[in-house]
C-alpha cells in the first residue's frame, strides 16, 4: 500500500473504453489515482508494476478470463479486488469470490453501487489491520461482540445461538458479500454443504427479528443465487 | 487357342465395353435399352446389326426399325456399326475383339428350331472371352407376375376333367385288353393304377375315382372263361384290390395335391405380402404408398385401388385427379365417397363382399395404425365374388395393415422433419438473439454509467440538465431490463436453461426483487402481504426474481404515479400463490390471458412502450417450473398477474435450536 502517498492507487482492467472512462471519473472523483489496463496481460503486469490499492476487474477480457488474474494477485497480496462480469451465470461469481474476489457489481451497474462496494471493501481491510471494533451499529441495531447481545431500538433481542453465529460471520464480512456456501461452511460445517436452504430459513429468522419489514430488507440483503450481504 | 491372349487384350485395350448384338429381331428395343443401362457412365459401348440372307429374310420394315434403333443408340453415346458376313457369330465375335467389349448383350431367341443352335450358343463358341447378357424377350418380360392363384378354381371345367379320366381309362383298356393274355391279371391291373394315380395328380379325386371305375368295368367282362376255379378266383381278387387302391390312391393323390396347391397359393400370398411390405419399406412420401399399394393390389388382384386420406376435420378428400397418366385410377362417386366416410368413422369394412352396402362396386377397408385411422383403402376388383373368399379377404386385409402402417410411419416422418426444421429455424433465432443482447449489454453499461456521472459532475448540473440526466440514465436503465429479458426468454426458448432449483423463501425472493426493481415503481407505495411460516418452494431464484421484477415493471408502467401495488403469497392446495396487483385502469376486458403471449401489449399503440415481452417470459419461467400464470380485473379498479408454483416435499429442517421459535413450517401449529 501506497501508505504515504498522497492518493491512493487503483488499478481498473477492462476492454471497454467507455465503462473504464465512467468508472474512472468516479473514483477520482473519490480521490483515487487510477491506472487503466485493456488486456489481462497488461493488467497482470501493472497490478505488480503500479503496487495499487484496489483492483477493479473485468471477467470478460478479451485475451483470457479474469479469474486468472485474481488467482495470480493473491499469492501475494490482499489488495481488495472487486469483479465486473456482464455474466448472468452466478456459478462464475461465487467462482471469482471463492477465488479470493472481495466483491462484485452485475453490469450494468449504477455509480453509487460501485463506490459503496469500493467502501466497504477498504474498510474492511483497514479494520483487519486495526483494532477490531467491539461495537457495531446498522439501522436500529447495536451488536456488542464482547457481551454477544444484540438491541434493537434499544430493546434486546433473544437471537439462539445459530442466528448469532449467522449473524457474527456476517458482521464481520460488514458490507461485502458473503457466498451462501461459506456460509454454510462456517456456521453449519463443511458437512452441510448441500443443505442450502439452512442459510435460508435462518437468514429469514434474522430479519424478522432484526428487520422492520422483513420482506423489503434494508440491511440483511439477499445476492439471489449468489450469497448475502449486511448493509451498515 | 487365340481366345485367351484376345481376353487380355480386350480388357485391357477398353476395359469392360458393352457390345449390344442386333439381329432385326423384336427383342431389339430391349437389348439396346439394356447395354446403355449397363454401360459404364462414362465408358464405350457399341450397337451392331449382323446382316445376312437370314436376317433379310425378316423383312425390309423390321431393318428399317433395327437402323432406327441404331441411331437412337448413337445418339445415346453408342458406336454403331452395320455389318455383313454370312456367319453371323464370327462377324460379331470379331468386332467385339477389335473393339474390346467385354460383354454381349442378346436378345433371347422366341422359340429355336431342334435342329439349329442358338445364336448365343454360336456366339459363345467362336468367342468364348465374351461375358454374355441375354435380354428377356418381350412378351413373357413384360408380363407382370399374375393373379394370385386361386385353390378353388379348377384349372379345367369339371364335366371335361370326368371325360378325360373315363378316356385315360379306356385307353389304358384298349392298349392292356390285349395283352390280357399275355401278361398276368395283377400286372394289367397295375397298368389300370398306374392311369389312376396319373389322373389323380392331373384332375382330382373325382375323375381318379371315375377312372379307377371305368378300368374296372373294362376289366370285369374282360374276364378268363377258361378256368372257372381257381383263375376266375384270383381275376376277382384282383380287382378288388385294384378298385380298392384305385380308390385309396386317388384319395391321397389328390389330397397331396390339394395341399400342394394351397402351399402355392400360401407362398404366393406371402410373397405377395412380403414384397409389398419391402416396396412400402422405402416410401418416404404418401404419394409413394399411394403408387405402391395401386400396383401392388393391381398386380395380386387385378383390381383398382385408391387410398383416400381425411383433412384435419376428418372428412375424407377426394382422391386427386391430378395423375392424368394413370388410367387405372378408380373413379368414385359421391355415394362410394359417402360409404368411404363410413367407413372411415366406424373403423370397420364396407361395400363389396361385406355386410355393409354390399351392392356398392367397391370394397372399403379402413386403414388402422396403431395411433389411429389413417385413411380408407377403396378396392374395386373385376369379380366381386373373388373378395368372399376368406384367403383373400385375409390377403386384402394385411395389404391394408401394411398400408396403415406405412401412412403412419410416413406422416412421422414429416412430423420429425417439421421438428427439425422447427428446432433449426428456433435455434438460429435464439443464438442471434443472445448474441445480440450480450453486444447491447456492454454499451448499456456504459451508457448508464456515463449518464450517471453526468449527474454527479462537478460544478453539478443545472436543475433542468440534471433532469435530463437522471431521464437519461433510467432510461438506459430500462433499456438493460428489456435486454435481460430478451436474454432470458433466449435462454428458455432454445432449451439451454436449466433450472437452478433450490428451496428457497419467497419471502426472501420478493425481497430482492423489490430491491432490484423497486426504481421502476417511483413513487408507488408497495405493500407485501406475506403469511409468516409460509413453505419453502423449489424454484430458480434468478429467474423467479425476473418474473417479479417483469411484474412490477408492468405495473410501474400501466399504473398512474400515485397508484398502489400489492404483494401477497399463500399457500393453498399444495400451490404457493403469488399476486401482484394494483389499483390502476386494469387490463383489457377478455383478452387477459392474450397478454401472455409473446409481442401481444393491452392496448394496439398504447404510448407507453415495451413489446410485451415481459409477461411472455413470466408464462415461460413460471411453467417452466410446473407452475400456471393468470391475471383478472380486480372489482373496483385494478389489474392482477398471479402465478402459481407446486408445492413439494420439502426437506429436512436443521436441527432445531433450542429457543428458537418461528421455524417456518411448524408456525401454523403455534
Amino acid at each position: 500500500m501506497n501508505i504515504d502517498a498522497a492518493a491512493p492507487v487503483a488499478l481498473i482492467v477492462e476492454d471497454e473504453p467507455q465503462i473504464r472512462r465512467f468508472v474512472r471519473m468516479a473514483l477520482e472523483g473519490e480521490g483515487w489515482q487510477v491506472h487503466q489496463s485493456e488486456t489481462l496481460r497488461r493488467g497482470l503486469i501493472d497490478a505488480g508494476t503500479r503496487t495499487p490499492d484496489l483492483i477493479i476487474l473485468d471477467l470478460g477480457l478479451p485475451d483470457g478470463d479474469g479469474l486468472q488474474l485474481i488467482r495470480d494477485v493473491r499469492a501475494w497480496s490482499p489488495v481488495p479486488i472487486i469483479v465486473l462480469s456482464a455474466r448472468i451465470d452466478e456459478a462464475d461469481k461465487i467462482t471469482a469470490l471463492d477465488a479470493g474476489a472481495d466483491d462484485y457489481l452485475t453490469k450494468p451497474f449504477g455509480i453509487g453501487e460501485l463506490l459503496a462496494r469500493v467502501r466497504a471493501a477498504l474498510r474492511r481491510q483497514h479494520k483487519a489491520g486495526g483494532e477490531p471494533s467491539a461495537r457495531i451499529v446498522f439501522g436500529k441495531v447495536e451488536v456488542d461482540l464482547h457481551m454477544r447481545t444484540v438491541q434493537r431500538d434499544g430493546q434486546p433481542v433473544h437471537l439462539t445461538p445459530t442466528e448469532y453465529k449467522l449473524l457474527s460471520v456476517l458482521l464481520a464480512n460488514l458490507g461485502r458479500v458473503v457466498t451462501a456456501p461459506q456460509l454454510l461452511r462456517e456456521v453449519w460445517g463443511p458437512s452441510n454443504a448441500d443443505n442450502g436452504h439452512y442459510v435460508r430459513i435462518y437468514m429469514g429468522h434474522l430479519r424478522q427479528k432484526l428487520e422492520d419489514d422483513p420482506a423489503q430488507p434494508r440491511h440483511l440483503l439477499t445476492e439471489t443465487a449468489v450469497g448475502y450481504r449486511l448493509q451498515p | 487357342m487365340q481366345s485367351s491372349g484376345s481376353t487380355t487384350s480386350s480388357l485391357t485395350a477398353a476395359g469392360r465395353g458393352v457390345l449390344a448384338v442386333l439381329r432385326a429381331e423384336d427383342g431389339d428395343e430391349r437389348t439396346v435399352a439394356a447395354a446403355a443401362r449397363l454401360a459404364a457412365p462414362d465408358g464405350a459401348w457399341h450397337a451392331i446389326l449382323v446382316e445376312n440372307a437370314q436376317t433379310r429374310r425378316r423383312g425390309e420394315a423390321a431393318r428399317l426399325r433395327t437402323l432406327e434403333l441404331l441411331r437412337q443408340a448413337q445418339a445415346r453415346g453408342a458406336v454403331t456399326a452395320v455389318l455383313e458376313g454370312p456367319d453371323a457369330a464370327a462377324v460379331a465375335a470379331g468386332y467385339a475383339r477389335r473393339h474390346g467389349c467385354a460383354t454381349a448383350v442378346l436378345a433371347r431367341e422366341r422359340a429355336s428350331s431342334w435342329w439349329r443352335t442358338p445364336f448365343l450358343r454360336r456366339l459363345a463358341l467362336v468367342a468364348p472371352e465374351l461375358d454374355f447378357v441375354e435380354v428377356a424377350a418381350p412378351a413373357i418380360a413384360a408380363a407382370p407376375p399374375g393373379p394370385l392363384p386361386d385353390p378353388h378354381a379348377p384349372g379345367v371345367p369339371a364335366p371335361r376333367r370326368y371325360l378325360a379320366a373315363a378316356g385315360a381309362s379306356l385307353g389304358t383298356a384298349l392298349v392292356a385288353l390285349p395283352l390280357l393274355p399275355l401278361l398276368d391279371v395283377a400286372n394289367v391291373a397295375m397298368l389300370f393304377l398306374l392311369t389312376v394315380v396319373l389322373v389323380a395328380i392331373r384332375l382330382g379325386r373325382g375323375p381318379a375315382i371315375v377312372a379307377t371305375l371305368v378300368g374296372f368295368c373294362a376289366l370285369v367282362p374282360a374276364a378268363p372263361r377258361r378256368q372257372y376255379d381257381v383263375s376266375e378266383f384270383k381275376y376277382g381278387v384282383a380287382l378288388a384290390v385294384m378298385l380298392a387302391v384305385g380308390w385309396i390312391t386317388a384319395r391321397l393323390t389328390s389330397d397331396l395335391r390339394e395341399q400342394a396347391q394351397s402351399a402355392i397359393g400360401r407362398e404366393a400370398r406371402t410373397r405377395a405380402l412380403y414384397e409389398f411390405a419391402r416396396a412400402l419399406s422405402v416410401a418416404l412420401q404418401t404419394e409413394q404408398v399411394f403408387e405402391i399399394t395401386r400396383r401392388f393390389l393391381a398386380r395380386s388382384f387385378e383390381a383398382r385401388a385408391a387410398i383416400l386420406l381425411p383433412d384435419d376435420g376428418g372428412r375424407l378428400r377426394w382422391p386427386d385427379a391430378g395423375v392424368g397418366s394413370d388410367e387405372r385410377a378408380p373413379v368414385l362417386s359421391v355415394l362410394d365417397m359417402a360409404a368411404a366416410q363410413w367407413t372411415f368413422d366406424h373403423a370397420a369394412p364396407a361395400g363389396a363382399g361385406t355386410g355393409t352396402l354390399p351392392s356398392n362396386p367397391y370394397l372399403f377397408l379402413p386403414l388402422l395404425a396403431p395411433m389411429r385411422s389413417r385413411g380408407v383403402l377403396a378396392v374395386r376388383v373385376p369379380d366381386v365374388g373373388a373378395l368372399l373368399v376368406p384367403e383373400r379377404r385375409e390377403l386384402l386385409d394385411a395389404f391394408a395393415a401394411l398400408a396403415a402402417i406405412a401412412l403412419e410411419r410416413v406422416h412421422y416422418v414429416d412430423v420429425a422433419q417439421d421438428a427439425v426444421v422447427r428446432m433449426e429455424g428456433e435455434r438460429l433465432r435464439n443464438s442471434l438473439l443472445a448474441a445480440l443482447s450480450h453486444d447491447l449489454r456492454t454499451p448499456l453499461t456504459g451508457l448508464v454509467g456515463l449518464s450517471e456521472s453526468l449527474t454527479l459532475s462537478r460544478p453539478p448540473l443545472a436543475a433542468a440538465q440534471m433532469e435530463l440526466a437522471n431521464a437519461l440514465r433510467d432510461e438506459a436503465r430500462r433499456m438493460s431490463t428489456l435486454v435481460a429479458n430478451l436474454l432470458d426468454m433466449a435462454r428458455i426458448q432454445s432449451g439451454g436453461v436449466k433450472l437452478n432449483l433450490q428451496w428457497q423463501l419467497i419471502e426472501e425472493t420478493i425481497g430482492s426483487a423489490l430491491r432490484a426493481c423497486r426504481w421502476q415503481l417511483a413513487a408507488r407505495t408497495v405493500e407485501t402481504d406475506i403469511p409468516r411460516g409460509l413453505p419453502l418452494v423449489r424454484f430458480d431464484a434468478t429467474l423467479l426474481e425476473r418474473v417479479l421484477c417483469n411484474l412490477l415493471e408492468n405495473a410501474g408502467k400501466y399504473t398512474p404515479p400515485d397508484a398502489r401495488v400489492t404483494i401477497a403469497a399463500r399457500a393453498q392446495d399444495r400451490q404457493m400463490f403469488v399476486a401482484v396487483c394494483d389499483d390502476g385502469p386494469g387490463l383489457p376486458a377478455g383478452r387477459e390471458n392474450d397478454l401472455f403471449e409473446k409481442f401481444v401489449r393491452g392496448q394496439q399503440e398504447s404510448p407507453i412502450s415495451g413489446v410485451g415481452l415481459g409477461l411472455a417470459i413470466c408464462r415461460a419461467i413460471v411453467e417452466a417450473h410446473g407452475g400456471r400464470m393468470r391475471a383478472w380485473n380486480l372489482e373496483g379498479a385494478g389489474a392482477c398477474f398471479e402465478f402459481s408454483l407446486p408445492l413439494g416435499d420439502p426437506p429436512p429442517l436443521p436441527d432445531a435450536d433450542p429457543e428458537h421459535h418461528d421455524n417456518p413450517i411448524s408456525q401454523h401449529e403455534h
